[in-house]
């Protein structure tokens, strides 16, 4: 089992036919992923890498019947993709694309939300989201682990790389990079939930980083809701104050959006922070071997 | 990218918004120019990205032009909160009849965008929200429906503001949305925001945050880069397109993937503690998850560069880029580098993991480049590279 992602998903991806479309499509293709085709106005009609190319999402979902969007489109084009998305009603979204203004993402997630929600979508500026075993939706790659029990969602894409293959040996039902922007579609708290829900998934690694108060709301959130056993791990302890780390998201502004408050708010509520990445992968791992 | 107060009363200006008239000087005799220029008694302000200048005595009344010289003598040249004051802004004083408070802002845990307004201006809000947050009114707005006239009036309602002011703020707030959406900001401020003796509002002050991810459409944000304040080698870096943040310690740090790099920093300095000297990370460098060897020729480059660096961690986990081919791109950059004079000549601890990492660890050990070791695990490695800063100390 795993959560919104699953081995019947058939996935379109938006900017195929443009560089790092190309390269990751035909990644996802050689990792098993159901990929039926791409989108690109321009081409319509033509095939890329053997799959049809359609002219929107929409004449894409009616032709082939995906249910999921990756896509690579660049900065500039971002904002109006996932609103054509959106108004496709596609029920998942991945954003890969790094780099796009937030004005444009705060407008997105607000034209969902008025369309009535139907869309999730994952990202901006994430590595998207991987069942092992099954698909693989984004840039994840496929082979440093193995399916299983552990549901894993997190901030950054390197970490996220860093805990599969750590815990390989476990496997992973489901992992999710929500991406490192000020505003994303999914949150820690929406992948949380799901692992809850998910029969598949017995235990949650959750990853992450300085910047804003997700971790802060997401410690509140499994305080109430989450029972299964939660690791987590936050980077950024020693990042300076008003200076942005790599990830547009990632800054600590005056007292608010330390990694100590983070680790603070989840350690309140139980949950067990490692102090590395590979004494939170070894804190998993005594849980799933007491299991 | 955070805006000089000047440069913000610039852009709310452009935005039709009322500012009181100001010159920007560098020098005493520049203020004495500005300040004969202008009107009246005049108030000349620090130039410093950062808040509590009144406090700190950066903001001075001035009579004439040579009190204003006087107290810009005083004040050019102050550090305030770690920046040094390089200009002030020399501006006519204004008759205030009342304070108010003013802010659009980003609010990333709602998703959505924030407009701040209280009656209670002129001093910290975060401090008003928190004794009086009555006074303090907080409205959501959405990026689709934006701010009009009327809304603008509605807030400024909501925020306490007195019948005699509603129609002057609710035009200054219209108009600052559009400067909030049309520049692509994520916090524009107006503290304060105030009502003058002859019934005018206006903004004494202003605070602006632009968005670097929209720079691409908006060129000429290029040009408020404080270059002067840059630090050299984040300039360097930022010409080679390099994601580098200068820190203060003696290791320095390469790795792929934002998260991963912040990750590193915290390992080497938990390493560094208990060592001689406390080794510490020198910067933060994200080669980006692919880690091509161009772009890690490059990051090592920018690190040689930096005197304060005694040794150095190369922290790669092979995902997308598999870890052979991260080893043959460090043998590439190590050749590119000795081939124009610039060997690598400090410790370099690396820790490859991921794809492929046996085969990489293999290809990096039969190359046996000078003074390389490799370390298996990220927490040894870490480990390692801060007893060699600490040794070279």
């Amino acid at each position: 089992m795993a959560i919104w992602l699953t081995e019947n998903s058939k996935i379109i991806v938006q900017g195929m036919t443009g560089g790092e479309g190309t390269k990751h499509t035909r990644r996802m293709l050689a990792s098993g992923a159901r990929v039926v085709g791409g989108v690109n106005a321009r081409k319509a009609g033509t095939t890329h890498e053997g799959l049809p190319v359609f002219g929107t999402v929409k004449e894409a979902m009616e032709q082939t019947g995906a249910d999921v969007s990756v896509a690579f489109v660049p900065p500039a084009f971002t904002k109006d993709a996932v609103k054509e998305a959106i108004d496709a009603e596609i029920p998942l979204c991945v954003v890969i694309t790094e780099g796009v203004p937030v004005h444009d993402s705060t407008e997105f997630w607000a034209y969902a939300i008025a369309k009535g929600n139907k869309t999730r979508i994952i990202g901006p500026n994430c590595p998207g989201i991987a069942s092992p075993g099954a698909s693989n939706a984004g840039i994840i790659p496929a082979d440093i682990t193995t399916a299983g029990r552990i549901g894993l969602v997190s901030k950054s894409g390197t970490l996220t790389y860093q805990l599969m293959y750590e815990l390989r040996d476990f496997g992973f039902s489901t992992a999710v990079g929500i991406g490192g922007d000020p505003v994303i579609g999914t949150t820690h708290i929406d992948a949380l939930q799901a692992f809850q829900e998910d029969p598949g998934t017995d235990a949650i690694v959750m990853i992450g980083e300085i910047g804003g108060d997700a971790e802060e709301r997401a410690a509140a959130y499994i305080e109430q809701h989450v029972t299964k056993p939660v690791v987590a791990y936050v980077a950024g302890f020693t990042a300076p104050e008003g200076k942005t780390m790599g990830h547009a998201g990632a800054i600590v502004s005056g007292s608010a959006g330390t990694a100590q408050a983070k680790k603070e708010a989840l350690e309140k509520v139980g949950v067990r922070v490692g102090k590395t990445p590979s004494e939170t992968a070894r804190l998993m791992r005594e849980i799933m071997q007491s299991r | 990218m955070d805006l000089f107060e000047h440069q913000a009363k610039e852009l709310f200006a452009d935005y039709g918004i009322p500012v009181p008239r100001g010159i920007v000087a560098h020098t005493v005799e520049e203020v004495r120019a500005a300040a004969e220029q202008l009107t009246g008694r005049v108030v000349v302000k620090a130039q410093v990205k950062t808040g509590g200048r009144g406090k700190a005595g950066g903001v001075k009344v001035a009579d004439d032009a040579a009190d204003a010289v006087e107290k810009a003598s005083a004040i050019l040249g102050m550090d305030i909160k770690g920046h040094t004051v390089h200009k002030v802004l020399v501006e006519e004083a204004s008759a205030i009849a009342e304070e108010y408070y003013f802010s659009f802002l980003l609010d990333r845990a709602n998703r959505t965008f924030l407009a701040i307004c209280s009656a209670a201006g002129g001093m910290d809000i975060e401090e008003v929200a928190h004794s009086a947050p009555e006074k303090v009114a907080k409205v959501p707005v959405s990026a689709l429906d934006g701010i009009d006239r009327a809304k603008a009036r509605e807030i400024a309602l909501a925020g306490g503001l007195p019948e005699v002011a509603l129609d002057g703020a609710a035009e200054l707030i219209e108009k600052l949305w559009c400067a909030f959406v049309d520049e692509d900001a994520t916090l524009v401020e107006v503290n304060p925001m105030i009502l003058s003796a002859d019934g005018q509002v206006k903004a004494l002050d202003g605070k602006v945050t632009l968005d670097d991810n929209a720079v691409f459409r908006q060129p000429e944000h290029e040009a408020y880069a404080d270059k002067a304040a840059e630090d050299p080698l984040e300039a360097k870096a930022k010409e080679k397109d390099l994601n580098y943040v200068k820190l203060d310690g003696d290791v320095g740090i390469i790795g792929n993937g934002a998260g991963l790099v912040m990750s590193t920093l915290d390992v080497v300095a938990y390493a560094g503690e208990g060592l001689p000297g406390k080794p510490s990370p020198a910067n933060f460098l994200d080669i980006g998850g692919g880690a091509s060897a161009e772009v890690m020729a490059a990051g090592l480059e920018i690190i040689l560069s930096d005197p304060s660096v005694k040794s150095i961690f190369v922290n790669v986990f092979g995902g997308i880029t598999s870890c052979d081919a991260v080893a043959n791109g460090i043998i590439s950059a190590f050749k590119l580098l000795e081939s124009r004079g610039e060997a690598v000549t400090h410790p370099l601890v690396v820790r490859l993991d991921g794809n492929n990492a046996l085969l990489g660890r293999q290809i990096l050990a039969d190359a046996a480049l000078p003074r390389v070791e490799l370390v298996d695990t990220m927490d040894d490695a870490a480990k390692r590279v801060a007893e060699l800063a600490a040794v070279g100390a």
